[in-house]
């Protein structure tokens, strides 16, 4: 409603251009740039505050026992020490954690990406029995939180002998019902024409799949692939049940193990966060752009 | 072949293949309906097997156990509704349910207001724009864990730089993290955190489906900026506005990491929302069926929220 008494106003506003308006332009003008900057220098403060966290892992990390405050403010330590991320990689296995973590991830994301692809072209371009019905339920798992499902999940996980190894993250972790919404909704928009054409040619259903709707599907491949690794990383929650011993803990895991009583100094605590920071972070600045998309696409986080 | 193929296909030049050979091509189109039933479920086998395996037979398997008493991984005996009974009498159920409110209602409308705020603002050009952008996009990767030990170390109350700068400007220290009152607001402010970034992206992405013009009018008409952002851009933004507090719901529900590493639901039981219950339930009480119970409780009031958000969607779609 309003935007329609918006769009009359729009008409009628071409004659009122023309007539000058009382006030002045002048004052207007210096008084929008006040405002501009004004905003600008609320976004920059903004900005500095939502980063100051981040700063703050490096910070303490590269100060001798973690810039503690004591009298007035230190925001930048009086000594810096980079010896700090030897000395975790010698007490902790964090080569490890993070090999574990790279194998877990790319092993999910490889795998729930394939499978997705595969599901949401089927969902998207075929008519089959209880197509709705079981799509439907592939999305209401993203309803069901793992907290819910953990003991049965682990009882599963334990009797296919999974307990403790890699499979038993990558596995769990590929059926990804947000990923099957994502490939479906992009997969509607392939033509129906393209298909049918690849079939006239005398395509089978896997090689039209192959050579006609792959090639088209790179940006959906890339939203994707960047989420899941996203998330895959920063996975936390199943891992720390599923797997046992520090040798097989994924960053997430490593990490929460280090948190407590006081154990480690914080700056062994921040560099170790740090580095389990380190890969997500540069994938996002390298795919930004498509993170964000797919964020804003899916309504997902 | 192929040709016969096609056209018994393609429902707009149904043709009727005996016509001219109706042996081959009768066969052919039998052979590519049978292909046509069988390739989707082939298609979907490998996401079948995976979520019948690790989504679907566990949730199956959690309804179940919610009706039974459960030792830790033994057997369980058929309770009835003794497991539900139990959760509506305990106190803690209600505590954890009333921490759910109070931390749902602390981080929804905050994260939506702040997130449209600077939509909003970073809107328009502006110099620096991609990297203040960037900068407010980036918790959004940083991980639960990761998260919860920067706001601990920040918001220690021995020698955290958060108490130090309030003491720098001349405000009384806070107890963050050991207060009971004040843990609540803790976390609230790490989840906020984390989430501002997300609801900036979802506004700014619908702001820039606005058409400019009817702003533009609006303000050759002498609409102040006020005016041409309560009359025109809030109203055209609700589906975004309904759509994200929905989903902010559904998240502050389900949110986990950052309660668990940073308080652990604690201290005493004021930070423990319904999904730490449930852990807590689990795995420190080893009282899985009563878990599941308690587990079966959420599922269905996330679903309720879901049919709702459809709902509400599809009535905001007919608005507008």
């Amino acid at each position: 409603m309003t935007a329609s008494s918006a769009s009359m106003r729009l008409a009628r506003s071409q004659d009122r251009a023309r007539s000058p308006r009382a006030g002045g332009l002048r004052p207007r003008i210096v008084r929008r740039a006040i405002g501009r900057w004004l905003v600008w220098a609320l976004l920059v403060v903004g900005a500095l505050i939502m980063f100051f966290p981040v700063y703050w892992v490096f910070v303490t990390a590269i100060s001798p026992g973690g810039l503690a405050q004591g009298a007035g403010l230190a925001l930048w330590p009086s000594r810096v020490d980079l010896g700090v991320f030897a000395r975790v990689f010698e007490s902790q296995p964090i080569g490890t954690w993070m090999l574990n973590s790279t194998i877990t991830s790319v092993a999910s994301v490889v795998l729930s990406v394939g499978i997705s692809l595969l599901a949401g072209y089927a969902f998207a371009k075929y008519r089959f029995r209880g197509r709705d019905a079981i799509f439907a339920l592939m999305l209401l798992t993203i309803m069901v939180p793992i907290q819910v499902i953990v003991v049965p999940e682990f009882v599963i996980v334990s009797r296919l002998g999974l307990v403790n190894s890699y499979w038993s993250v990558i596995l769990p972790s590929a059926a990804q019902g947000i990923c099957i919404f994502i490939a479906r909704q992009f997969l509607i928009a392939v033509p129906d024409e393209l298909i049918e054409a690849a079939r006239v040619d005398g395509a089978s259903e896997l090689t039209t799949f192959l050579r006609v709707v792959l090639p088209m599907s790179g940006p959906l491949i890339a939203v994707l692939t960047i989420l899941t690794f996203v998330w895959r990383w920063n996975d936390f929650i199943w891992p720390l049940v599923a797997l046992q011993t520090p040798d097989k803990f994924t960053m997430s895991v490593g990490l929460n193990s280090l948190n407590g009583a006081y154990a480690h100094p914080w700056d062994q605590i921040m560099a170790v966060t740090l580095l389990s920071m380190i890969p997500v972070i540069i994938v996002f600045l390298v795919f930004q752009r498509q993170f964000v998309q797919g964020i804003a696409e899916s309504g997902l986080k | 072949m192929t040709s016969a193929i096609s056209r018994e296909r393609d429902p707009s030049i149904r043709v009727e293949p005996h016509a001219r050979r109706p042996h081959r091509a009768s066969a052919g189109a039998r052979r590519s309906r049978r292909v046509a039933r069988v390739a989707p479920w082939a298609f979907i086998s490998p996401s079948l097997v995976l979520f019948a395996l690790f989504a679907f037979a566990p949730l199956g398997a959690a309804v179940v156990l919610s009706f039974q008493d459960v030792q830790v991984f033994g057997g369980g005996t058929w309770v009835g509704l003794q497991n539900y009974e139990t959760m509506l009498t305990s106190g803690l159920f209600w505590t954890s349910v009333w921490n759910t409110v109070v931390f749902t209602l602390g981080t929804v409308p905050t994260s939506a207001a702040l997130g449209l705020l600077l939509a909003v603002m970073l809107n328009r050009r502006l110099p620096g724009r991609g990297i203040i952008r960037s900068l407010y996009f980036l918790p959004m990767v940083v991980s639960g864990v990761a998260v919860s030990l920067v706001m601990v170390w920040m918001f220690n109350s021995d020698n955290g730089i958060v108490d130090a700068f309030l003491q720098a400007v001349g405000l009384p220290r806070v107890d963050w993290l050991s207060s009971p009152s004040w843990a609540m607001v803790t976390v609230i402010l790490a989840v906020v955190w984390g989430r501002i970034g997300f609801r900036m992206v979802t506004y700014l992405a619908a702001l820039q489906g606005i058409n400019p013009a009817l702003l533009e009018a609006a303000q050759i008409d002498g609409a102040g900026a006020w005016a041409r952002f309560s009359r025109i851009t809030w109203p055209l933004l609700n589906p975004t506005t309904y759509l994200l507090i929905v989903l902010n719901i559904v998240f502050s529900l389900q949110a986990f990491d950052v309660i668990y590493v940073m308080t652990g639901g604690g201290p005493g039981f004021s930070t423990t929302v319904l999904i730490q219950y449930i852990f807590r339930s689990a795995f420190t009480d080893g009282k899985m069926g009563y878990a599941s119970a308690v587990g079966v409780f959420l599922v269905a009031a996330l679903l309720a929220l879901t049919v709702l958000r459809s709902r509400l969607s599809r009535r905001t779609e007919d608005l507008t």
